[in-house]
């Protein structure tokens, strides 16, 4: 990165501030909105490089929607890009919080604004059980549909009726793949990891 | 001074423990600002949530600036709103870094493909909470007009999501109010 492209830069910044502005019910609800800029619009990666970000998010503390932007803001426009797509996807939402905090306060009771976001969370859900779907079409693909579904079932339990944390079983996923030996013609590397 | 150095510790701890997003990190933040630091009251506090849920954008973010501002105005923001981001960001990026470069090894493949059915079910609990909630705030007759109307805006006729968002705010605006 030694000249700054702008065009670049401006699309990072729409994107993420799009993203930003658009999304209701915190960073994790506008996962499916990264994915329509980065992989549809802007084609800037393919859905294999997105869910690996997904994942690595996932395993990684803190908020997911600013490692999101902060990481593909960096791969797609250096250091420049990682600022510019920070800046977008918070400044103007934290700008708008402490602008309008003292107005809002007194309409937070209002129908209006009660109506107006509970309208938006199954148009959330929506949006989350498309990507869940794209998702687990693609698992198909790679995995064979046993394997697919046979992980699908095994992660939702670990999930919903033993309460494993995400992380937990995604970090043991990883370190499943990378330390297993791979079959045959790969034994060497595998003595080597 | 030394606000400044609390506010960092006070929205560190959450960004570093806090698994799950910034939803997740809000009972932590919560214990920082109220319990431990005494910069608000349990009640303001969740006036202050209440409010950031019904405005667009990341949570975590948008708490800390709000706070970070209140406490120590443009620079308290800017020391709050770092000490969330940066810490797993810089993670993030090297780990990152890590798997490009070892891109075509056969591990990492087989990784990408074994994590994407847990990502996905993940995902898909999201989903499920996000129906949940709106069963719970407007019915399900709405709940289910709203998901039928979005899932052919999105899938069928191709609306861009922008649309569909701003369609459903004034849905909820006139029908639901």
């Amino acid at each position: 990165m030694t000249t700054l492209d702008f065009p670049l830069q401006k699309d990072i910044f729409i994107s993420f501030f799009r993203t930003g502005m658009l999304g209701y019910g915190g960073g994790p609800a506008t996962i499916p909105l990264v994915h329509k800029e980065v992989v549809e619009t802007y084609g800037w990666m393919d859905d294999e490089e997105f869910s690996d970000i997904l994942a690595i998010a996932n395993t990684l503390p803190g908020p997911i929607m600013t490692k999101m932007a902060g990481y593909i803001g960096y791969q797609v426009g250096g250091k420049t890009g990682l600022v510019t797509a920070l800046a977008a996807s918070v400044l103007p939402t934290v700008v708008i919080m402490i602008a309008l905090i003292s107005v809002l306060i007194n309409y937070r009771e209002a129908p209006i604004v009660q109506g107006m976001t509970s309208a938006i969370a199954p148009v959330v859900g929506v949006m989350l059980f498309m990507l869940t779907f794209n998702f687990l079409r693609h698992s198909k693909k790679d995995l064979g549909w046993k394997v697919a579904i046979a992980l699908s079932v095994v992660s939702l339990i670990a999930f919903e009726l033993l309460g494993l944390h995400p992380a937990i079983l995604i970090g043991a996923l990883i370190i499943y793949a990378l330390l297993k030996k791979s079959p045959s013609n790969n034994k060497k590397e595998g003595e080597a990891a | 001074m030394i606000e400044y150095w609390h506010l960092f510790i006070a929205f560190l701890i959450p960004g570093i423990v806090g698994y799950g997003g910034g939803p997740a990190s809000i009972p932590l933040i919560e214990y920082e600002v109220v319990q431990r630091f005494s910069w608000m009251t349990t009640q303001e506090f969740a006036e202050v949530l209440a409010l950031g849920n019904a405005l667009p954008g990341p949570i975590a973010t948008k708490m800390a600036g709000y706070i970070g501002y209140e406490v120590g105005g443009v620079l308290g923001a800017t020391v709050a709103i770092s000490a969330t981001v940066i810490p797993s960001l810089v993670a993030m990026i090297v780990l990152l870094k890590l798997l490009v470069k070892y891109k075509n090894s056969p591990k990492v493949k087989r990784m990408t493909a074994l994590i994407r059915p847990a990502i996905a079910i993940l995902l898909g609990v999201l989903a499920y909470q996000f129906f949940q909630t709106s069963y719970e705030a407007a019915g399900l007759v709405q709940t289910i007009i709203l998901i039928v109307l979005s899932f052919l805006a999105l899938e069928r006729w191709n609306i861009h999501p922008a649309y569909v968002i701003v369609g459903a705010l004034t849905y909820g605006a006139i029908f639901l109010a």
